[in-house]
């Protein structure tokens, strides 16, 4: 419906100034002066609007959204694949752990027993130590015994033949004279029985 | 002249073309969509050539991006959808990268203009089209008949449901052009505001301060509304695309 103002308007320009297009202008349908609305210029637009979008498109749809999609998608890969990662690695961590502690409570039921082996060790060596000293020492009570019972019979024998020798050194002093030895002698152990 | 909030729409041939009596000369608008598309694949391709493990910002921008279109599409037209990820993602970078473009001064805006946005719409449309009719045939049509909707009715709601399919390409494509170009124009009047006021000395120069102000907001709204109108493109291209896949609602 425009089609002719805007075509009339287009052949117009150059055969008039710039100041009888303005009032031309004015007095033209507002469409046929506003360029968007202005026909004669849809061809041109359409073409290269055509042209530059569709390659724009092409260009987009071949390079850069397949480039951009895998960039994504790599990186999503990898989030997961470190993600694994480190779940695997918190689990072997875990283990380490566990298998420390089981260490660990292993070496100390080791220690225990090692210490009260070496405890019952000890406590036999010194009984069987404390035996032999006993022993040792009943030994020598015994001979001590023996010793003095020996002494004690030598000391007693040696007080007969004393007690004859004071008994007549007695009886000569009292009665003077010489005095029987065997008399003595035999009055002394009368006297001792 | 310069003032001019429309001067800035209009399309300047640099090279002209002629082919079978059709203008298809490069012009100003030509240069911009070939500076959108390559400067958005030069930024994607470029961030991305290192391919790190561990993304740096540029590299973030261009895998968030990715992630968020590819995420919106399989929320609305789930993994069958994803098919058409390549679409829906180009769609919204040259969209929001036209956008921003536009926001520069003295930058052409390439979404500013109807015919650029309804060929947009046109694709996606056309796309939902195609392929709706190729994997199901005339289940396509199912579409437009709801279950569970009383016999009487049908015929009222097809005709509403066609209707309603039919104005999708406009709806899609006005709310693009229409932001786009009622933004540049208001951006454009109050810019001119501080000019016209400045003319007029020290007092004028004064006075300038608050269009100033009110420019440089609405530059900052622009930005805004550049990666709103991407995305509500891009989220409408997904919603419908769902039609294409799922048609029996």
């Amino acid at each position: 419906m425009f089609v002719a103002p805007a075509l009339a308007q287009a052949g117009d320009p150059p055969v008039v100034d710039m100041q009888a297009e303005t009032e031309v202008a004015l007095d033209q349908p507002a469409e046929g002066n506003f360029p968007p609305f202005d026909s004669s210029s849809y061809p041109s637009q359409l073409l290269w609007l055509a042209v530059s979008f569709g390659l724009f498109y092409l260009f987009l749809k071949r390079v850069v959204l397949p480039r951009i999609g895998s960039i994504l998608e790599v990186r999503r890969d990898r989030i997961a694949q470190d993600l694994d990662e480190a779940a695997r690695m918190k689990e072997e961590a875990d283990a380490a752990v566990a298998a420390y502690e089981q260490e660990l409570a292993d070496a100390r039921k080791k220690a225990s027993a090692i210490a009260q082996e070496a405890r019952d060790e000890a406590k036999v060596e010194a009984e069987a130590e404390r035996r032999r000293i006993e022993n040792e020492l009943e030994e020598k009570l015994a001979e001590a015994e023996a010793g003095i019972a020996r002494i004690k019979s030598a000391a007693l024998s040696d007080v007969g033949m004393i007690a004859e020798e004071t008994a007549g050194t007695i009886v000569e002093q009292l009665v003077g004279g010489t005095v029987d030895r065997k008399a003595v002698s035999a009055a002394v152990k009368a006297m001792a029985q | 002249m310069a003032t001019d909030p429309i001067e800035q729409f209009q399309i300047s041939n640099w090279i002209p073309i002629e082919i079978g009596g059709l203008d298809f000369s490069f012009s100003n608008a030509s240069a911009f969509m070939v500076v959108t598309a390559v400067s958005a694949s030069a930024f994607l391709y470029l961030t991305t050539s290192s391919r790190g493990l561990v993304p740096g910002r540029l590299q973030s921008i261009s895998e968030m991006t990715y992630e968020f279109i590819a995420s919106m599409l399989r929320e609305a037209a789930g993994s069958k959808g994803m098919r058409f990820f390549p679409l829906v993602f180009s769609l919204f970078v040259f969209i929001l990268v036209a956008n921003l473009l536009g926001v520069f001064p003295y930058f052409f805006t390439v979404t500013s203009h109807i015919i650029v946005t309804f060929a947009l719409a046109l694709l996606v449309v056309g796309t939902v089209i195609i392929y709706g009719f190729y994997k199901h045939g005339f289940g396509f049509l199912k579409l437009f008949v709801p279950e569970g909707v009383p016999g009487a009715l049908v015929p009222l709601v097809v005709a509403i449901e066609i209707v309603s399919f039919l104005s999708r390409p406009v709806s899609l494509s006005v709310r693009l052009f229409a932001n786009m170009l009622a933004g540049h124009i208001t951006l454009k009047v109050f810019a001119g505001f501080v000019t016209t006021l400045s003319a007029f000395g020290l007092a004028g120069a004064a006075g300038a301060v608050l269009p100033l102000a009110m420019t440089i907001a609405i530059t900052a709204l622009e930005v805004l509304v550049a990666f709103l109108q991407a995305y509500v493109f891009a989220v409408l291209t997904c919603m419908y695309l769902n039609d294409a896949v799922n048609p029996s609602h």
